[in-house]
């Protein structure tokens, strides 16, 4: 894991001072609200519905216990005692003091973290496949460049006042479990066909507002060029994109305006400009940066036991099945850790069990930790000997939920609950959905479906590209919801298709559970998918359950 | 023709903590809606509003927001100022825990 050097102490310890100084001179009232904003914003810090949301951010996705344990202690001693895992690799605290927010920063800082540009026009945490360094069908660990963007685009002076915010996405495989089309830019570790590792970089990709999937602006970038190659992404957008609207100010509408063509000549001619100024500096730098990212020493010891507790435990064997995932060592796995207990807030742990999990990591999984844009805890390293006693404290905890890739692993926003620009409450329909195939017992029959939930259209929950997504809404005072189709996260990202009208607070979770069922009629067995069988059937057979009423009507 | 005026109480969030408060009849501020002053003539909103917005050490982020005469004080309108007067609904926090407490 990446540890700050001089130098990134001392920035943060600046930026820390400035901020304190700032706040202190808001107290006093040398500052006023709209002063101030801009430099509360710079550090993470807004003003939600009920209180300040401090967002920290977690690059990459990558904790060590040290850091876990930072944000335990933090949830604990300055907020309510617990934290909130977004969408974006971020813990938000909901509850803080303004007075004490330059103390948590001091706190971050301890640990090497901070929440700088986790707001803003700039560009944001860096964000990475969740199973980095670990999952078997990887080329390379992205978080060497994640952490190279990171540190060249944190402060950086020609993009601190982009014409809107800016998201990257960086993954190391085929298989693509961070997004990627749903990022402004997005790299892609590939390999050519000689076997030269390179990068293929997405670009304009974007939910919210006016949802698109991410277009290859190019296929191979080698890896000398990288760096100045998104630099000079960077300044395209930053001179052609437009200022005049904010909705319009994205990237992804400059490409959809300029055409990606255009843009990839820009790009071109831009990188040429920029190329020799970096005279291998960031080579050297990369080089210095993937020091850090070595592998574990895996352990050499056989997995006895593993087999043994799957025959004899059906509660682990239930959790082996779905919370596992193929680590690149045959003898680990990939742990991911369920903090979507069936009725709780997607995404939010106590103090406590950040601790345990904290815990494991120290004891079990060579002390590494991820956070997944799924709202869920990943302990990347696992050897299978050590998974019985990890389930078993995971339990104990209340993290031993059986749930991944399942209806109730639920993306949820804040939404109205605690988000000032929400239009409806995300968390409780989150919860309702859960509970209710809890209770119908039947989640495990259902399989993979994704359901993301939004609670208003910039979509911080993904709706767009879940199973079903869901799009809370007002409209004319009262909370409605609209459901979208066919959505895909993955290499195979689309767009759903919204179903048809809206639907009330109270008729959203019985319309999802009308959905399952048409699902379950129309599969042509368990091991087809909701995605498979919207695909095969098209949105028809399931408007027609979402919509019995008019359905009957076009019948008669 | 004039647009209808619905009555309204001014809100903001406290400068310290962000809680959600009311100005009062007293130029007080309260983090009870029920306790606020609901103003049913136009200027008078409009002239609280700019006065309590200049309260910058106290608050952040002053508005008028809509409300009815109810039983007990001003009832909010619309959801976002309901749930703003009672808390989030997935704990018992903020407003929430407030009222547990003088439970």
């Amino acid at each position: 894991m990446y540890a700050y050097n001089d130098f990134d102490t001392d920035f943060i310890a600046a930026r820390n001072a400035q901020f304190r100084a700032q706040v202190e001179r808001r107290i006093d009232g040398s500052l006023t609200e709209d002063e101030f904003k801009p430099l509360r914003l710079m550090n993470g810090l807004y003003l939600q519905l009920h209180a300040y949301m401090l967002r920290v951010a977690i690059p990459y996705g990558t904790l060590d216990s040290a850091k876990m344990h930072k944000l335990a202690d933090i949830a604990d001693r300055w907020d309510k005692g617990y934290g909130h895992f977004t969408t974006r690799q971020n813990i938000q605290y909901n509850w803080p003091k303004l007075r004490d927010v330059p103390d948590m920063l001091d706190a971050l800082a301890e640990v090497g973290m901070h929440a700088i540009q986790t707001s803003g026009n700039t560009i944001r945490n860096v964000t990475s496949d969740h199973f980095a360094g670990a999952a078997a069908d990887e080329i390379a660990d992205p978080r060497p460049i994640a952490e190279l963007l990171r540190q060249w685009s944190t402060d950086h002076p020609e993009f601190q006042f982009l014409g809107r915010k800016f998201k990257i996405a960086v993954s190391g495989a085929e298989n693509d479990r961070a997004v990627l089309r749903a990022h402004d830019l997005a790299v892609q570790i590939v390999r050519s066909e000689t076997g030269e590792i390179g990068y293929r970089i997405f670009v304009g990709g974007g939910l919210g507002r006016t949802p698109m999937i991410g277009k290859v602006l190019s296929d191979f970038v080698p890896q000398a060029d990288l760096l100045p190659y998104i630099e000079a992404v960077l300044s395209v957008y930053n001179l052609l994109g437009r200022r005049d609207n904010k909705y319009k100010a994205r990237i992804k509408i400059t490409v959809h305006e300029n055409g990606l063509e255009d843009i990839r000549r820009r790009v071109e001619a831009r990188f040429q400009t920029i190329k020799p100024s970096f005279a291998g500096a960031d080579a050297a730098l990369l080089k210095e940066i993937e020091q850090h990212f070595q592998p574990p020493a895996f352990l050499n010891a056989p997995t006895d036991g593993y087999a043994q507790a799957v025959q004899s435990d059906p509660v682990f064997r239930s959790w082996t099945d779905t919370n596992l995932s193929a680590h690149r060592h045959p003898d680990y796995a990939i742990v991911t850790v369920s903090i979507k207990a069936h009725g709780q807030t997607p995404g939010d742990a106590t103090s406590a069990q950040m601790r345990v999990m904290a815990d494991i990591a120290r004891d079990f999984a060579h002390d590494e930790l991820r956070i997944s844009h799924e709202q869920n805890v990943i302990l990347p390293h696992v050897h299978k000997s050590h998974l019985p006693e990890v389930h078993a404290r995971l339990k104990a905890a209340g993290l031993g939920t059986a749930n991944i890739g399942l209806i109730s692993d639920i993306i949820a926003c804040p939404g109205m609950d605690y988000c000032a620009l929400a239009t409806a409450r995300s968390i409780p329909v989150a919860q309702q959905i859960a509970t209710r195939f809890d209770e119908l017992k039947l989640e495990h029959d259902i399989g993979h479906l994704q359901i993301k939930i939004s609670g208003c259209i910039n979509a911080c929950g993904h709706h767009h590209v879940g199973h079903i997504g869901i799009l809370g809404l007002d409209r004319a005072g009262v909370e409605n919801y609209q459901i979208t189709l066919g959505g895909d996260a993955t290499e195979t990202a689309a767009i759903g298709e919204r179903a048809g009208p809206g639907f009330a607070y109270d008729e959203i979770v019985p319309a999802v559970e009308r959905l399952v069922y048409a699902y379950l009629d129309l599969r042509e067995g368990p091991a087809e998918t909701f995605l498979a069988t919207y695909r095969r059937l098209g949105a028809g057979p399931f408007r027609a359950a979402l919509y019995p009423e008019e359905a009957e009507a076009h019948a008669a | 023709m004039a647009r209808p005026f619905h009555p309204k109480v001014v809100t903001a969030n406290h400068l310290l903590d962000g809680d959600v408060i009311y100005l009062d009849a007293n130029e007080g501020w309260t983090r009870n809606l029920a306790d606020a002053e609901l103003f049913e003539d136009e200027k008078r909103a409009h002239d609280k509003l700019r006065l309590a917005a200049r309260r910058l050490h106290e608050v952040a982020g002053v508005y008028l927001a809509d409300a009815v005469r109810g039983k007990n004080g001003p009832e909010p309108i619309h959801f976002r100022e309901e749930f703003r007067s009672i808390g989030p609904s997935n704990y018992p926090h903020g407003k929430r825990e407030i009222t547990e407490n003088q439970a």
